[in-house]
């Protein structure tokens, strides 16, 4: 899977954390780092051939972000990839999110155990 | 159209999958090898290897901007570490190549290396020749960190290049076997740090003892190459005039020493070429290659004739001392 941070914010705090645990949970996680845009993250993902892309914005630009990336994984012909976002992201915010493609929103105080196991029963490997 | 005929047209998806298909070892992966194959031989490979934090990825980074402002597509094929203990992965080596991402003449793939000991992951070299088949070159190929043992990469890459960063131990460490025995090129990263000049007089030193360069190949080649390769590629290797490895100093971060370090590469593709060392490094990658296949395919027949309880029986013998391991390997291979 590809763990990525779109957008300005500089903090991956939390992004280090869950890629370490989805390491920990037996994935192969591959991380592009800081302030990439949403063509990066959607390059990165075809080349790597990604069956996950998990995103994390503390920004406050989700509804800008998430939704470009979905389009350009679209166009990309990776349909089937799965799409999930983490970070700040306002509860109202996340039927928008999921209508656009992203496919679960993990919040604050969100067990990484809990993102395994959404990852582990979502993916066919 | 098929995955390969894509892949063959330049469709990054279908390159993308294909790398896939023969990461995870299915079957359709010998296939696929068996039709790209014809493609391949025709990109330059370069290996970059040297210890955690040395700069690997910083230097490939650099050295991938600077073949692509000579208009080269480049191909880069970055491996990290697979935990033993869960199996999992970081592949951290992006991080350092965040700029390259979006150029189309740029691909990058990153691979775990699943539980493989050599610096590579098993199926390194075939995903190397999914980007050969498919027009990249050159191909850089950057291995895990490495300590001092892990020399596979001296068997896939025309040309390695060995990162050390400054205050890597005193000059003892220097003349040690391994890792720095297979430099072509030496690299002492970080210029800029108070410890450089000392690193590189260090290896400076071991460069002037000299190295055992010409012996290298046939040490590190097996059975099946003596078998294999005729008596005349063997003496024309100790024939050929050694290469002195060159050593360049860069601040890959900032860039500096990387037009000399393209440099030095390009001084060893020469040598290689004007002796009859490329010729030999290609014959001693594809022998070794054929071995590890026929080594595998034996034992996967021989396994597929053993039932699990005669095996698990003959195992717990040895265990008990009963038996002793050589004698049970043979009375298993029969």
């Amino acid at each position: 899977m590809l763990v990525a941070k779109p957008g300005l914010d500089g903090h991956d705090r939390g992004a280090k954390v869950v890629a370490r645990a989805l390491r920990d949970a037996g994935m192969e996680v591959i991380y592009t780092g800081l302030r990439q845009t949403p063509e990066m993250i959607a390059e990165a993902a075809l080349q790597e051939d990604v069956n996950v892309v998990g995103l994390s914005v503390l920004s406050g630009a989700h509804l800008a972000l998430l939704p470009r990336i979905a389009e350009l994984l679209r166009q990309n012909g990776m349909d089937d990839v799965l799409l999930i976002a983490g970070g700040i992201i306002p509860d109202e915010d996340v039927p928008q999110l999921k209508q656009a493609g992203v496919h679960a929103v993990f919040g604050p105080g969100a067990s990484t155990q809990a993102i395994a196991d959404f990852i582990r029963s979502h993916v066919r490997i | 159209m098929d995955l390969v005929t894509t892949a063959l047209a330049g469709n990054r998806r279908a390159i993308a999958r294909l790398m896939t298909l023969i990461e995870n070892g299915q079957e359709a992966a010998r296939n696929a090898i068996a039709q790209l194959y014809p493609y391949t031989g025709r990109a330059y490979l370069i290996g970059v290897t040297g210890s955690p934090g040395a700069g690997k990825s910083t230097l490939v980074s650099q050295l991938a901007r600077a073949y692509r402002s000579a208009e080269r597509r480049v191909g880069i094929v970055a491996v990290d570490p697979t935990s033993p203990f869960s199996g999992g992965a970081i592949l951290g080596d992006r991080v350092r190549m965040r700029d390259l991402f979006t150029d189309p003449s740029v691909f990058v793939r990153s691979m775990a290396s699943r539980g493989n000991l050599g610096g590579l992951a098993r199926a390194t070299a075939d995903v190397v020749k999914v980007l050969d088949a498919t027009g990249f070159d050159p191909i850089l190929i950057e291995t895990v960190g490495t300590g001092q043992a892990e020399l596979d990469i001296a068997q896939l890459a025309h040309t390695v290049v060995v990162v050390v960063a400054p205050g890597m131990g005193d000059d003892i460490q220097a003349i040690k076997a391994g890792i720095l025995e297979i430099a072509d090129v030496l690299v002492v990263n970080k210029s800029d740090c108070t410890d450089a000049e000392r690193t590189a007089a260090a290896l400076e030193m071991m460069l002037e003892l000299g190295s055992g360069h010409g012996a290298r190949r046939s040490a590190l080649s097996s059975d099946f190459m003596r078998v294999a390769a005729d008596d005349a590629s063997q003496s024309a290797a100790a024939a050929t005039d050694h290469w002195h490895p060159l050593l360049v100093k860069t601040c890959a971060l900032v860039g500096e020493g990387i037009a000399e370090l393209v440099e030095a590469i390009a001084h060893h593709r020469q040598y290689l070429e004007t002796t009859q060392e490329l010729g030999l490094r290609d014959l001693t990658r594809l022998v070794n290659e054929l071995e590890r296949i026929v080594r595998d395919d034996l034992m996967k027949a021989l396994l597929n004739g053993i039932d699990q309880v005669s095996l698990s029986d003959l195992v717990a013998r040895v265990v008990a001392r009963e038996i002793d391991p050589q004698t049970a390997a043979r009375q298993l291979i029969g």
